[in-house]
This record gives C-alpha cells, sequence and structure tokens, in this order.
C-alpha cells in the first residue's frame, strides 16, 4: 500500500508486520514515536505482544535478552545516551547469541545536550558483535527493519541487528512509504539454544581462559557467514517486493573518478551532489554505505575516494574514513561533517569534492578547514 | 522541483500543514517529502517547515535555501523573522491576512485562514488550526489540486470541518 509516513513510523510498521513476542522499550528523543505507535497497537489489540515499559534502556536490553532466551522474538528501539546506557547489554545480547533487532535513532552524544543526528551513538556499539545497517530514506528504514529478523535469526548469523536512521533527518521527515505484504518472508523463529521454560535450570556462564576465545571466535565467524545471509536475505526482499539493496547503494559510479562515500540521510544527499559535478564535468559518484557490520569489500580501485563522517574517533580520525582507508589500503580525502545536526546541504558536499586534497582531514565548518 | 517553506508560530498547525501539503501532492502522482527545522518544542515560537514536491523521488535532506513559494501563517513574523530571505526572484508569497500586501519582486497572495478557522472552530488546546484551510489557499494557488487536497485532508483529519474550512479558502482567498 502506497502512503506517506516519518521514519520512525515506518519503522513501527515494519515492527507490527514482524511480530514479536516481546517489544520492550523506554522513550528518548527522537525515537519515542516509534514505541509510542507500537505500545499503541499492543494496547488496541491490533498487535498481539508483550510490551514491557521500563525505567531505563539498560533494562530494556535486559528484558528484550530475558525474553529472547526464551526462543521469541524480541525488538526494541532506543537513541543516542539511551544505547549508551544499554551498551553493558548489549555486549550481553550478542555474547548470548540473540536475534534481537533494534532501531536506533542517530542522536549526538552529550554533553553539549544536543538531539540532532550524529552517528556517535551507534560507531561506539561498532565492536559489540551487532550487525548494523543505515538506512538513507523512510521507505530504506521499513525495508531493513523487515529484512533485520530473518537475517538476525538464521543460523548461520544469530546475532543482534541494528537498524540506523538519522534523528530528525530521517525520524521526522515525511516521506512516500509503500508497505507490503510479508506472507512468508520473516519464518518462525528457531533458536537452538532457547531455554526450556518448562523444565527452568540454571547455568553458569563462567568461562576460563580455554575456552572464552572460541566463543569470540564463533561471534567472528558468524559475523563472516552474515555477509552470504545478508545477500540472501535481500535478493529474496527483491524478488518479492521489487526494491533491490546491496551492501553499499552505488551511484554512477562505474565510470566515476571520484566517489564520495558517507551513510545514512548524508549518503543520500551525496547523490545530488554527484548530479551537479557531473554537469561540471567532474566525473564524480557516491557509495552509500549501508552495512558498517560486517563491513563489505568496496569496489574503489583507481578512484579517489572522499569519507563524509557524522562521527569521531578522538586521537586518531573519523571512524568510518579509517574504516575506508585500512580496507582499500590507501589514502583517502576524510571530512568530518553533519556532527550533531550540522546543516550539510549537497552544495557543501560538491565543494567538498571540488576541493578535496586525498591524505588530509578537513573539519566542515571549523576555520582554516572547508 | 518546487519548494515550499512555511513560516509559523508553534501550536499554529505549520507542520503538520507541510505533510498535508506532501500528502496531497503524492495524491496528484508526484513525489514529494515534508520536514520541519526542528529545535526544542514551544507554543508561539517561530517555526519553519519546508515541502518539496518533484517528478522525482526526493533525495535531499538539507534545509530549502532558495523556496519558490513562501506561506506566512503569522504574519506578526514579518517584524522578528527574515521571511523573505532567499525567496526565488519573482518567487510567490501567500500571507494568511485579511488585506492583500505588496512586496516588490515577488508575487504575493493573501487569504484570511484564521478567519476561516474561526468560522469553523478549527481548535485545539486553545489555539486556532490554520493547516487545513492553508491547503485549500495553495490548491487555489494551483501548488496540488483541490481533489488530492481534500483526499489528504480526509485522510489525515476526517473531520468534515476540516474539509469545509479548505473549501472556504480555495473560494475566498485572493487571486
Amino acid at each position: 500500500m502506497k502512503t506517506i509516513a516519518t521514519g520512525n513510523k515506518a519503522v513501527a510498521e515494519a515492527v507490527q508486520q514482524a511480530r514479536p513476542a516481546v517489544i520492550a522499550a523506554y522513550p528518548i528523543t527522537p525515537q519515542t514515536a516509534i514505541i509510542e505507535q507500537i505500545a499503541k497497537a499492543v494496547s488496541s489489540g491490533t498487535l498481539n505482544s508483550r510490551f514491557i515499559s521500563v525505567e531505563s534502556e539498560h533494562s530494556a536490553m535486559a528484558a528484550c535478552i530475558g525474553a529472547s532466551l526464551t526462543g521469541v522474538r524480541t525488538f526494541t528501539a532506543t537513541s543516542s545516551q539511551g544505547l549508551l546506557y544499554m551498551h553493558e547489554m548489549t555486549n550481553w545480547a550478542a555474547g548470548s547469541r540473540l536475534p534481537i533487532v533494534m532501531a536506533n535513532v542517530n542522536r549526538a552524544v552529550a554533553p553539549g545536550w544536543n538531539i540532532w543526528a550524529d552517528h556517535t551513538d551507534a560507531l561506539q556499539e561498532r565492536d559489540t558483535g551487532w550487525l548494523q545497517v543505515y538506512a538513507g530514506s523512510v521507505q530504506e528504514a521499513y525495508d531493513a527493519v523487515l529484512m533485520a529478523f530473518p537475517i538476525a535469526e538464521h543460523e548461520d548469523v544469530l546475532l543482534p541487528v541494528m537498524v540506523n536512521l538519522d534523528g530528525f533527518a530521517l525520524s521526522h521527515i515525511f516521506q512516500p512509504l509503500e508497505t507490503v505484504e510479508v506472507g512468508d518472508f520473516i519464518a518462525p523463529l528457531h533458536l537452538p539454544h532457547a531455554i526450556d521454560t518448562r523444565d527452568p535450570a540454571g547455568y553458569g556462564v563462567l568461562t576460563g581462559p580455554e575456552s572464552y576465545f572460541k566463543f569470540r571466535w564463533d561471534i567472528e565467524r558468524s559475523m563472516r557467514d552474515s555477509v552470504n545471509v545478508i545477500q540472501s536475505v535481500q535478493e529474496d526482499f527483491s524478488r518479492r517486493f521489487g526494491r533491490s539493496y546491496g551492501f553499499t547503494e552505488d551511484y554512477l559510479c562505474s565510470d566515476a573518478e571520484v566517489v564520495v562515500m558517507a551513510m545514512g540521510t548524508l549518503g543520500k544527499e551525496a547523490e545530488i551532489a554527484v548530479d551537479l559535478l557531473r554537469v561540471e564535468g567532474i566525473k564524480a559518484g557516491s557509495m552509500r554505505l549501508r552495512w558498517l557490520r560486517p563491513f563489505p569489500e568496496l569496489n574503489l580501485a583507481g578512484r579517489e575516494v572522499v569519507v563524509i563522517d557524522r562521527s569521531y574517533s578522538f586521537g586518531f580520525g573519523g571512524v568510518l574514513a579509517t574504516s575506508v582507508r585500512s580496507r582499500i589500503k590507501r589514502e583517502v580525502y576524510s571530512v568530518i561533517a553533519g556532527l550533531g545536526g550540522q546543516e550539510v546541504s549537497y552544495e557543501d558536499i560538491a565543494g567538498f569534492v571540488r576541493r578535496r586534497c586525498i591524505g588530509r582531514e578537513d573539519w566542515f565548518g571549523v576555520n582554516g578547514h572547508v | 522541483m518546487f519548494e515550499i517553506r512555511i513560516h509559523s508560530r508553534g501550536g499554529q498547525g505549520g507542520v503538520t500543514a507541510s505533510r498535508l501539503v506532501a500528502l496531497a501532492a503524492i495524491h496528484d502522482g508526484k513525489y514529494a517529502t515534508a520536514c520541519v527545522f526542528y529545535s526544542p518544542q514551544r507554543r508561539g515560537a517561530p517555526v519553519i517547515s519546508f515541502v518539496r514536491i518533484d517528478d522525482f523521488p526526493v533525495r535531499i535532506y538539507s534545509h530549502i535555501q532558495n523556496p519558490d513559494l513562501v506561506v506566512i501563517l503569522d504574519k506578526g513574523l514579518l517584524e522578528t523573522v527574515d521571511v523573505f530571505q532567499k525567496l526565488k526572484k519573482g518567487g510567490k508569497i501567500l500571507i494568511n491576512s485579511s488585506e492583500g500586501k505588496i512586496f516588490p519582486g515577488f508575487s504575493s497572495s493573501h487569504a484570511d485562514l484564521t478567519q476561516i478557522a474561526h468560522r469553523e472552530r478549527l481548535v485545539v488546546a486553545g489555539y486556532l488550526i490554520l493547516n487545513t484551510p492553508l491547503l485549500g489557499a495553495l490548491a487555489r494557488m494551483g501548488v496540488v489540486s483541490l481533489d488530492s487536497a481534500r483526499k489528504a485532508i480526509r485522510e489525515m483529519f476526517p473531520d468534515p470541518r476540516n474539509i469545509r474550512a479548505a473549501e472556504a479558502a480555495y473560494r475566498e482567498m485572493s487571486p
């Protein structure tokens, strides 16, 4: 059905269609509309799930972990400080191999107090063992949530998935949305290590030096296997519903001499910058990174690369720039832009490309930088 | 692409108006997005919302720099906000006012949306809601069709007073 929706509403719609048994969440701007809509669906009876209102995000994730351990589908949503508060439990979710799906509405981290788009929150979760995907449109946020469940729950993965959407820029924008009849796209969850609630027992989780590393390796093995699973779920989605997704979204890349890389809404806006640059005779392309974990192979041979980071690792560099540089084993032009919702237009992005200086890092808007 | 910037005050319905316009444009078979420059929301504070309408999917998220049309829901904002900032040369202006005003270099229209909302008792939490009459005025200006405006209003605000208010604005606004 064709309609118009915000990113938050699109996420909530997709969650209702995936029918988790348990949703546990705590409100936080700019995510609150997601769980408000889900809570409403539960209370009106249109969604037959258990909604657990908790007193904090730490408890939200803990409740999802407890529910997921019994082998049922779970969902939560958060943002920024809420995600940071959850951090201990996000590690626990991945380590326990639980296919929890979470929507994270990307928002800056305080102080200074700031409710606008920024990727620092999710990137501080980078090494927890969660798969991470970033949406570039309302439609994609909806589609990504629908795909997150079969990916997380696949027997070769059994890891949690975080669907990221930019605060306000995507969570609150109204865009066209085409919903689908899900049918059997999301198979029933079978968790091989589910606990038996009829025969309760406690298991120690103490894991000694002789075996701990095996559990860590098993997470990495599944992370590597998730590449094929993501690919096949995205292909299945495309066959059924007609919308195709890859690990990156490439725009005019095939003959490009310079490629802009970014995540989320800035990656979408970069396509307009590419159109402008092409008119000027600059052979530009845009490669919007969708999956941060697992981090994909990048086909960037022979092109200059401009990376836009909406976050920063202090003392080293932009997180995305660092990752791309490491993947392609070459220098890039790194631009730090859009922190805390800083306004970055397609004109600005075109300017980054025109004034690119491979090997340098510039902070947009800082004196003496771009 | 047709770009609209709506200046309103928190509580007047400017944000919802931007969503109504986008929905009506989609019913016209176009692509559209509506967004707001969000700041901590306060009633009475100046609010800016944006609508983009195009024949192709809209991929822009940044604020509208050079609007084709500026809508001013509270003429008091003329005193405090640079509402015409970077409005395109020859661009259109729609003011919520009982009388017309001339702005050299631009083409300006007016409609008494407040009076229409008052007549139809479109009040939420003590505030007159101007979004549905605004959509009627924009239909008269050709931004969206009247049929699509009616359809969008029916979907978002089924109360018939909203359709009546839109139709009144369509009839009564300055040509």
